[in-house]
């Protein structure tokens, strides 16, 4: 349906239109959005604990962590919001990294991203490993703001960026697909934003 | 080709039944639905606009009417000088256009009178309007849970549904606002005339005989930080609070 008297902004394809997913928006800043207070987690209170079910696999300090081999990703993210920002970089300890340190092959198909506020989201563990996805601790060389999520969020930058959950302190293997705290509340229980996939309803 | 049915597409077209001036900045546009909306106070919709060349615009706007008003849905939109959506309607829109929506969206910042209470609203700006359609809806279900609103303005012309508000609150049955105003002295006499803070937080919770069961906080993301860790800072526990950011 055509809107009466709106007209476009667009420009002529460039290459940049490549790279927006269907019904988002270039932002050049780096919005915030969260659903409830931002968590001030210090460093030394700080750990990440690799899960299967409930069963701790490995416990990570702060310290031990940052010891991990450190990758770069330089990634556009999109946000359901409908914002997309291009080249976000950060820098962090690849899911592989992480397995590797604690001896494992994936044991489950399905993970749940674990956060200190107690926000959970889930991604398929195929989406997590092979580079896909680190656990960041720099934005811009620098330590990542609590209001991005730091000392440390996921970074799953091929999925909508819910996905990529701030303050994380853990990641859960499950043996089922188990919708986290937007999946449960409208929320895609994937969210490709190159399928659109934005809420339950999404095909 | 598939042969089974196509799914209904989750958009519907809406027509604009009304439009009414709320502030300088805000106006309210009051949306007749094609087909039935029931929703939650404190949910959004998307709204979606289409260009003759194709291209789309959305943007998500929180629900300022109460779910009991009717099929009417109305969204007190601000405009954003640098926007592409909310100067089409400022600017353009008018009564009888259609638009497309989707939702009701969103299962967090929500809230029914059988979820109880007190309850702590915190609106900074335009921050107030999903916090309004819980307001209203407590009016219209007659509700007896104690609700406090602390609502944060520039001047006394920019608090958005100002009158409704003050009459609500002259009805003496257990709604109470506050207006902050930033730039401008305070007009009545318990509203404050500085930006919020701490002892704003503690001496709003004192309006109410019990701690919140609920806070709600919306607004800009400056806004809502600082709100937040205010009531943290005045001891409401963190789990109980929810927010909803702009993303600026």
């Amino acid at each position: 349906m055509i809107t009466r008297g709106f007209s476009s902004g667009r420009k002529p394809p460039t290459d940049a239109d490549a790279r927006i997913p269907p019904g988002q928006y270039l932002e050049q800043g780096f919005p915030v959005l969260s659903a409830g207070p931002t968590p001030r987690v210090r460093t030394e209170d700080w750990s990440f604990t690799l899960k299967h079910g409930p069963r701790p696999i490995k416990t990570w300090n702060w310290t031990e962590f940052n010891a991990l081999p450190l990758a770069k990703m330089t990634r556009d993210i999109h946000c359901v919001t409908a914002w997309t920002k291009f080249d976000t970089a950060w820098q962090g300890v690849l899911v592989d990294d992480i397995l590797a340190d604690a001896g494992i092959e994936p044991p489950t198909a399905f993970t749940l991203a674990l956060s200190f506020d107690g926000y959970t989201t889930n991604v398929p563990t195929q989406d997590l490993t092979a580079g896909k996805a680190m656990v960041a601790l720099l934005y811009e060389g620098k330590p990542i703001t609590p209001d991005h999520g730091g000392p440390a969020r996921l970074l799953v930058p091929h999925l909508y960026f819910w996905k990529s959950a701030k303050w994380l302190n853990g990641l859960q293997f499950t043996e089922r697909d188990e919708p986290g705290f937007w999946e449960l509340r409208g929320y895609h229980i994937y969210g490709d934003p190159w399928r659109e996939q934005r809420y339950t309803s999404d095909p | 080709m598939s042969d089974r049915p196509a799914a209904q597409s989750p958009w519907q077209t809406v027509t604009i039944s009304r439009i009414e001036k709320r502030t300088p900045r805000v106006t309210s546009f009051f949306l007749e639905p094609s087909r039935p909306f029931a929703y939650r106070a404190g949910q959004h919709v998307d709204v979606r606009l289409t260009a003759p060349d194709g291209y789309q615009a959305r943007r998500s706007y929180s629900i300022a009417s109460a779910p009991e008003a009717g099929e009417t849905i109305e969204l007190a939109i601000e405009r954003l000088d640098d926007g592409e959506v909310s100067p089409f309607f400022h600017d353009i829109a008018a009564v009888g256009d259609e638009v497309e929506l989707r939702g009701p969206l969103g299962g967090h910042f929500v809230w029914s009178d059988s979820d109880g209470g007190p309850l702590l609203l915190v609106g900074g700006g335009s921050g107030v309007v999903p916090l309004m359609a819980m307001i209203r809806h407590r009016a219209a279900r007659k509700s007896t849970v104690l609700v406090a609103l602390v609502f944060s303005a520039r001047v006394w012309d920019e608090v958005i549904f100002r009158d409704e508000l003050i009459d609500l609150h002259d009805r003496r049955d257990g709604f109470d606002l506050v207006l902050a105003l930033t730039r401008e002295s305070a007009r009545r006499p318990a509203d404050y005339s500085r930006r919020l803070d701490v002892a704003m937080m503690e001496q709003s919770m004192l309006r109410l005989p019990a701690p919140p069961r609920f806070a709600f906080v919306c607004g800009s993301n400056a806004f809502v930080s600082a709100a937040a860790q205010a009531l943290i800072d005045a001891g409401v526990p963190a789990s109980l609070i929810r927010t909803e950011r702009y993303g600026v």
